[in-house]
């Protein structure tokens, strides 16, 4: 490989024969093309539709409902449509998708964020599909590092809870109002922040020691949360009388200790 | 939580008889124990390393007597966080990963990669590519589903239909191995085309295991369908209607089994599936023996898409002719420095895709796969995501389970056909 890239100024060199030209016209075609890149996906770049443009009559009619929660939709992709909302407005615009029957998205694909890096706000993204209507949409939240918090969507899809949990988990993005914001990829006692943001670096915040050390040192009750340990609690005093106040001889016997 | 069911306990050695000569419904407890401890209820945990859980999933269940009060699926133990390592890999070089999330059905996972950065780029696939891919993903289809079968029947009890189906999955392991070089992550697919086009004979060894693999399914039939302990452990067990399938998020088989016809293949078709001749079997229960009857079909219905496909690949190229996505091939290598130089290129720097972004949602052989491609221009990504449908499905769980009893539980999470790898990621 190394080689090769030595030898590339000799690449320029005319070429010996009529023949062989052709083909390294080709391989500078190509060359080229290679450097360049690939051009953008068809209205990739486009950050507002065209007039005239047929546009999704979802976003048509979001636009007519609440323009003022809207703040601007873009078509990615060739097909997909964007629409970029206020972060406050977000549950009821969400909502009336849902409940409206004229939109009827009545399933919610995936709820993930995405992180650009470099300061530059947190997007929440809701994919959205209709089944009746055959309709895409996705919605996005743009959420400042400073406020990472939106209302939770549980209460419109049970399908949010765990993606929700998800994005708490990996993004640390606070969703109000859900039911069960726990962790769910990591452990509860996980301290080194949330992985898929940019400031995390690829092998954690601590060395590999301290990991270790960690890693070690965790209890299995680590992976409880605290409402389960709750209902340990009854369970453990129990435990020592049952046996000794048992049916007598017929029980098998218990090795001491396994409860601890 | 729904309506709890009768329990009618019967397990002690001299049971209490009541006016009518039946048994007296009471929990069980050992005798002497303290009153006050009747109806207490208990903590179990199932798992994370249980053969029953199909991986480490772990499940902590609340019991009263034998009925679940509450369940609290845990997971986790697998997570490697794929997504994160797929922001410091270039796009060509994530494919490996995805197989490693459903090693049951990789070639799906593979080809939804590939199709969402294609898409992304811009790129069209070339038809004998497109074809293949319909191939390989039916292929996994059935892979996916004749392990279900299998280890389904053991939590069950039924041992003999896992020997019978695994006899299956090894030619289809066979078949990787011939395509690919590798049985379980095959890794198969590039941007804009095939890491090789198919070896000769490839398509003979696929008709000749569509040819036989319908007798297997028969044979399976034969011995579940009808079978009345198969009947007695999956019928009315984990019921969920389709409002709650589709608000919990339920794709493929277990949403079609609760009667809610939606395939991807079908409503928003890629790869020409609108112009394979196929059928989308729908339940209409909602329960597990709804969920095994869909999946038993749909092997079939893979079976007929396989037949068309094998019928109309065309010959032709496999890559599409871009140099900018393409290695050169290797003889141009070898004998000529601009090729060279090309394949350095594309090696060293990898594939660039446009700023922007692109969803792709395939039916993989556990429901809705969708992969979620965000690009700044440059060749790595800024963001993957993958909506794994396994993920979404056992988030309902609990709610399949909750009043029902403790050894259903089994049945339903092994009627949701999850995989972990793809759950934790």
């Amino acid at each position: 490989m190394v080689e090769s890239s030595q030898a590339q100024p000799g690449a320029v060199a005319p070429p010996n024969g009529a023949g062989a030209s052709n083909q390294v016209q080709k391989y500078e075609l190509a060359l080229r093309a290679l450097e360049e890149g690939l051009p953008a996906a068809e209205a990739a770049v486009e950050r507002t539709l065209p007039e005239g443009a047929p546009a999704h009559p979802s976003v048509v009619a979001l636009l007519e409902r609440s323009r003022d929660a809207l703040l601007f939709w873009e078509v990615v992709a060739g097909d997909e449509y964007v629409v970029f909302v206020r972060p406050e407005r977000c549950f009821e615009l969400l909502r009336w998708l849902k409940e409206e029957p004229s939109q009827a998205y009545l399933y919610l694909s995936d709820v993930t964020a995405v992180d650009y890096g470099g300061g530059r706000p947190l997007q929440v993204v809701y994919q959205l599909w209709s089944m009746v209507l055959k309709r895409q949409l996705r919605v996005k939240a743009e959420l400042p590092l400073s406020a990472l918090e939106i209302d939770s969507v549980v209460p419109i899809w049970n399908a949010a809870n765990w993606l929700e949990r998800e994005v708490y988990d990996l993004f640390g993005i606070r969703f109000l109002g859900h039911p069960d914001l726990r962790r769910i990829m990591m452990p509860n006692n996980y301290a080194e922040g949330h992985p898929l943001r940019k400031d995390f670096p690829l092998r954690g915040r601590f060395s590999r020691a301290e990991q270790t050390r960690r890693a070690l040192s965790m209890d299995t009750e680590d992976f409880y949360s605290p409402q389960e340990l709750v209902f340990m609690q009854p369970e453990d005093e129990v435990g020592p009388p049952g046996p000794d106040s048992g049916p007598g001889a017929g029980g098998p016997a218990e090795p001491e200790g396994d409860r601890a | 939580m729904s309506e709890r069911r009768t329990v009618e306990y019967n397990v002690s050695r001299s049971p209490e008889l009541g006016m009518d000569g039946r048994p007296v419904r009471m929990p069980v407890l050992p005798i002497g124990m303290e009153p006050e401890l009747v109806g207490e209820h208990m903590l179990i945990n199932i798992g994370p390393q249980h053969p029953a859980t199909h991986g480490v999933l772990r499940l902590v269940l609340e019991l009263d007597g034998e009925t679940v009060v509450k369940c609290t699926p845990h997971v986790g133990y697998l997570h490697s966080s794929f997504e994160k390592v797929g922001e410091y890999r270039m796009w060509n070089q994530i494919i490996p990963l995805t197989d490693r999330m459903d090693y049951l059905a990789p070639l799906i996972y593979n080809c939804a990669y590939a199709m969402a950065v294609e898409k992304l780029m811009g790129v069209e696939v070339t038809e004998r590519c497109k074809v293949t891919r319909v191939i390989c993903m039916e292929l996994d289809r059935i892979f996916s589903h004749l392990l279900w079968i299998g280890t389904t029947g053991i939590d069950i009890g039924a041992f003999t239909v896992f020997l019978y189906t695994f006899q299956e999955r090894e030619r289809i392991y066979d078949l990787h191995e011939a395509f690919t070089g590798a049985r379980v992550t095959p890794s198969a697919t590039r941007i804009g085309g095939m890491m090789a086009d198919l070896p000769a004979g490839w398509t003979a060894a696929l008709q000749l295991f569509v040819d036989t693999v319908p007798r297997t399914l028969d044979e399976v039939e034969t011995l579940l369908t009808n079978n009345n302990l198969w009947i007695g452990r999956n019928r009315d067990v984990g019921v969920i209607g389709p409002d709650d399938a589709i608000n919990y998020g339920l794709t493929g088989p277990n949403l079609r089994a609760s009667g809610v016809d939606y395939d991807i293949r079908k409503d928003r078709p890629y790869y020409d599936y609108q112009t394979y001749d196929f059928d989308v079997p729908v339940g209409e229960h909602g329960d597990c023996y709804d969920r095994y009857l869909v999946r038993m079909e749909e092997m079939r219905q893979s079976l007929r898409i396989l037949r068309q496909a094998l019928d109309r690949l065309p010959d032709g190229p496999m890559n599409v002719d871009d140099p900018r996505v393409i290695l050169p091939g290797k003889s141009d290598c070898m004998s000529d420095m601009e090729s060279m130089i090309h394949h350095f290129k594309i090696v060293m720097e990898g594939v660039k895709a446009p700023p922007g972004e692109s969803w792709f949602s395939v039916e993989s052989s556990k429901g809705e796969l969708g992969m979620y491609v965000v690009s700044d221009g440059g060749s790595k990504p800024v963001r993957w995501r993958v909506r794994g449908p396994s993920f979404v499905n056992i988030s309902a769980l609990p709610r399949m389970v909750e009043g029902a009893l403790l050894s259903d539980v089994i049945a339903v999470n092994a009627s949701l056909d999850i995989v972990l790898g793809e759950i934790d990621r």
